[in-house]
């Protein structure tokens, strides 16, 4: 039996070698895009088995590998933590390499399938390098392959101007967090006490003893460096931008996985390399989680761009995560190893899950997207009727996103729930007063979720065809695209209803980072019964619930089914208004109305209502438009004063660019007068 | 030829290049100015040669040779054909007169001297009092550059501070190793024929050889 390393080696040299041959298979399309997807999912496979044993066995494997520049190898570990992201990567890149073969065809003829499927396999294999790659260059390596890959795809439809900004947006602010990621391996490195270029490894990082302050240097730059990637806000704005232009599958692969190689990058600086840290980072990372979750979810709401409002329910959920990581940190730094497992598991299982929900609603709106051409919600409407696969696998991620029973989101909120509630146990009166405020947010972020996609499952499944073409053009899509999303909906539900199972593989992870196992509890009564701390507390089952709901669907189907006659379709009532059209549906920007009224002050809202007389009386209005623009706020505080800022500094510098040779030279010829004078 | 003979006949070389290089400033034809420049090279070769008989460094021979062919022979030569081919030969006006050049050349020597004049207490060389000569050449040659506005005179103030680089180091060390040498003057006759491909360019684009003309390239907000 092959180590679990070579098989996720194989995997990244598959996906290289895709990259690498992609351009030879160009004469023949149609076999180009079947094979290189397939193959991508054989790879995402592969790197999901070896992750799966890794973190069963709770294994560590590393190996040097001997390119690189010289005297400085490439370094590759396989340990738990790694194996769980290698999980969460393979998983939705096997769903999304399913799903590609079906949507990338809409590309056909039209864009380069050569350049999607190089940059896509580059961009899968740099996220599963950034996991297994074990010293700080060859990290940053993979990183950038990482960044600079997805940059090229969500710059693939490159004749918009949106899609162009967007895309430098995106590099520019990966690359800010990129720089804070390298200055805090730099502080690692320069503070472990290695020689030379020995400290550059994450073993030497591993055993370093760092002063309280360098460490916390190192950890905040490395914060602000992963939450730019994670999209935690404030540094959240690129998010809304990206992910929409982005062709959705590469949607689907960036808000749910790539994303989540920053909470692997928070994990392994907090847990793997400092280890011992004061609760206050703790805090603030929850505090950071908190506000993300709340304002992620509530932006979303403002949103009619379909994929724009998943994006910032990436923001939220990035939130969620980091709540769990936040009070897992406070746990561990009063001493609590179970509670701290239990905040760890819980974030962890949260990300697993997102990636698999979000994954699926991208691939849902893709799907949307592929059959409507348009991405905004207020021209959609009645798709149940034209997509019947579509419509109940995108219900399944709005059912899990929402964190409603039976389905993932469910578990790993109430796991988060949990560790909120235990938080009395903390030996400091101040967080035990504060932090069960926390969990009042946390529901009202899934509150707010639950009533987002409410609006969104309404609004675009439901009613009637709001659009301008004709809803008959409007087909179900092929099989390759039901079929990534049909498996992640299975997913989506097999996460749900047995979470002893998943939680009892991921114990590895805690026992490694916290020191404490979660199973022997959270396992007590066998299986079907999951007890986080004990089973007098709390304790969920997940397939006793879903057979509960399945029971009341399956007799309220029956009774409505029984007799032939007991559903009746007839023409909407009208209340005798005759002329009733399909634009007089409930929209999304009225849903959001009462929300937008109360939380107004957050956003930057600009409402206009104007009314065009049709004749002299103005009781009979000829037409009324209404206009309304949400803006995010933190664009104009943060965003736009650092760019005038910058732009006014270059326009002093470009003083200097007089156009003049003569003047040039005597800027050099200034210099070296003036050094010599000082200097001599 | 005794020690102290080279040693007055290098003083003698050295003020002879300081001259060129202030002719350089005042000369207002451009042919003249390749003539002079022909010149300064010659004195170069010359004060090379002497300093490597007087010194026993006899690879500074062959710097002295490939500094004539260089300098004396094929760089005028390059710029003389280049001047005739581009029909350039008018005066040449200076962003700032020529008597004011002068007076800044002539500071611009005293702060070398001024610079140098530690060296000067702290080496044995026999060369060492025309280290600041060679100085103030790449000075001058730096001020030419800054002063004209003909691209032909840019060039040749670039060629000028060459010399007075070569000349620094033959002075304060007896010239640098042959290999950098060499690579230098293979470096110059690429430049050279860079500078030929420019102009042409350049007198092609603005139908002129005037550098102010290249201000038009300015992207402008």
């Amino acid at each position: 039996m092959p180590a679990s390393l070579d098989i996720a080696g194989f995997a990244v040299l598959l996906l290289l070698a895709l990259a690498v041959l992609a351009p030879l298979l160009r004469s023949v399309r149609s076999i180009q895009i079947p094979l290189a997807f397939s193959l991508g999912a054989v790879a995402s496979l592969a790197a999901v088995v070896a992750g799966i044993m890794t973190v069963a066995a709770g294994s560590v494997a590393s190996a040097t590998m001997s390119v690189g520049l010289p005297g400085l190898p490439f370094h590759l570990r396989l340990d738990p933590l790694a194996g769980f992201f290698l999980v969460v990567i393979g998983l939705v890149g096997l769903f999304v390499s399913i799903y590609s073969i079906g949507y990338v065809k809409g590309y056909g003829g039209v864009r380069s399938m050569t350049q999607m499927i190089c940059f896509y396999t580059l961009f899968l294999a740099g996220m599963l390098l950034v996991v297994l790659a074990d010293d700080a260059y060859f990290f940053l390596v993979a990183w950038e392959l990482m960044a600079a890959a997805s940059y090229f795809l969500v710059m693939y439809e490159d004749e918009k101007g949106e899609n162009r900004r967007a895309a430098f947006l995106y590099l520019l602010i990966a690359h800010v967090g990129a720089l804070a990621i390298l200055l805090a391996f730099g502080v690692m490195a320069g503070q472990s006490g290695a020689s030379g270029f020995d400290g550059y490894t994450f073993d030497a990082m591993r055993s370093a003893h760092l002063s309280s302050g360098w460490a916390a240097a190192a950890f905040f730059l490395a914060f602000f460096g992963f939450a730019a990637k994670a999209g935690v806000i404030p540094l959240h704005v690129w998010l809304p931008e990206a992910h929409p232009v982005a062709p959705s599958n590469i949607s689907a692969l960036m808000s749910g996985v790539m994303l989540k190689t920053s909470i692997y990058g928070i994990c392994r600086f907090a847990f793997d390399f400092i280890k011992i840290f004061p609760w206050w980072w703790g805090g603030v990372v929850l505090a950071l989680g908190l506000i993300s979750a709340v304002m992620g979810v509530l932006y979303a709401l403002m949103q009619h761009d379909l994929k724009r409002l998943l994006a910032y329910h990436s923001v939220e959920n990035i939130g969620i995560i980091l709540i769990g990581l936040g009070l897992s940190m406070i746990f561990a730094a009063f001493h609590l190893p179970a509670l701290a497992a239990l905040a760890l598991v819980a974030a962890l299982y949260h990300t697993l899950n997102h990636a698999i929900f979000k994954g699926l609603l991208f691939m849902g709106a893709g799907a949307v997207l592929h059959a409507t051409h348009v991405r905004n919600m207020e021209e959609m409407g009645g798709l149940i009727h034209r997509m019947p696969w579509t419509a109940p696998l995108f219900l399944v991620g709005c059912v899990s996103i929402s964190a409603l029973p039976p389905f993932n989101g469910f578990v790993s909120e109430w796991l988060t729930f949990q560790a909120f509630l235990l938080s009395p146990a903390l030996p400091h009166p101040l967080l035990r007063l504060l932090i069960p405020l926390g969990a009042a947010l946390l529901a009202l972020t899934g509150a707010l979720a639950a009533a987002c996609f409410v609006k969104v499952f309404g609004v675009v499944f439901l009613g009637q065809w709001r659009g301008h073409q004709k809803p008959e053009r409007i087909h179900e899509v092929g099989p390759s695209m039901r079929g990534g999303m049909l498996l992640a909906a299975i997913s989506c539900l097999l996460l749900g209803i047995l979470p002893t199972w998943v939680i009892g593989w991921l114990d590895t992870i805690p026992e490694q980072l916290c020191g404490a196992k979660l199973s022997e509890s959270a396992g007590k009564l066998g299986w079907l019964w999951l007890t986080p701390i004990a089973h007098e507390r709390a304790s969920y089952s997940g397939p006793v619930v879903f057979i509960g709901i399945l029971a009341v669907v399956a007799v309220t189907w029956l009774l409505l089914h029984v007799r032939a006659t007991s559903v009746s379709r007839v023409p909407i009532w009208d209340c005798g208004f005759v002329k009733l059209t399909p634009r007089m549906q409930y929209t999304a920007s009225a849903f959001s109305m009462p929300l937008r009224r109360v939380l107004g002050f957050l956003f930057a809202v600009r409402e206009q209502v104007e009314i065009v007389p049709h004749t002299n009386h103005p009781a009979l209005p000829g037409s009324l438009q209404y206009r309304l623009r949400i803006r995010d706020r933190f664009w104009n505080w943060l965003y736009a004063p650092q760019g005038d800022a910058a732009y006014w500094v270059a326009r002093q510098v470009g003083r200097l660019q007089q156009g003049r040779i003569q003047i040039y030279l005597l800027y050099s010829f200034v210099t070296l007068i003036v050094l010599l004078v000082f200097l001599g | 030829m005794t020690h102290t003979f080279a040693v007055q006949l290098n003083s003698l070389l050295a003020a002879l290049i300081l001259l060129t290089a202030f002719a350089l400033l005042a000369q207002r034809k451009i042919l003249g100015l390749v003539h002079i420049f022909a010149w300064q090279g010659f004195f170069l070769a010359l004060s090379t040669a002497v300093i490597g008989y007087a010194s026993g460094e006899h690879h500074l021979y062959i710097s002295s040779l490939l500094t004539l062919v260089m300098k004396v022979i094929l760089l005028p030569y390059i710029l003389y054909t280049l001047v005739r081919k581009l029909k350039v030969h008018r005066d040449i006006d200076a962003v700032v007169n020529i008597p004011t050049t002068m007076l800044l050349g002539i500071m611009l020597v005293v702060f070398s001297y001024h610079l140098t004049a530690p060296i000067r207490e702290l080496s044995n060389l026999m060369t060492r009092s025309t280290l600041a000569v060679a100085l103030a050449t790449v000075m001058l040659g730096m001020l030419m550059m800054v002063t004209r506005r003909h691209a032909v005179t840019q060039i040749l103030g670039f060629l000028a501070m060459e010399n007075g680089l070569f000349f620094a180091a033959t002075s304060a060390t007896y010239g640098m190793p042959m290999v950098v040498e060499l690579g230098v003057a293979l470096d110059l006759l690429i430049a050279a024929f860079i500078f030929g491909i420019f102009f042409f360019h350049i007198s092609t684009t603005f139908e002129s050889l005037d550098v102010e003309q290249m201000a038009k390239l300015k992207e402008t907000d």
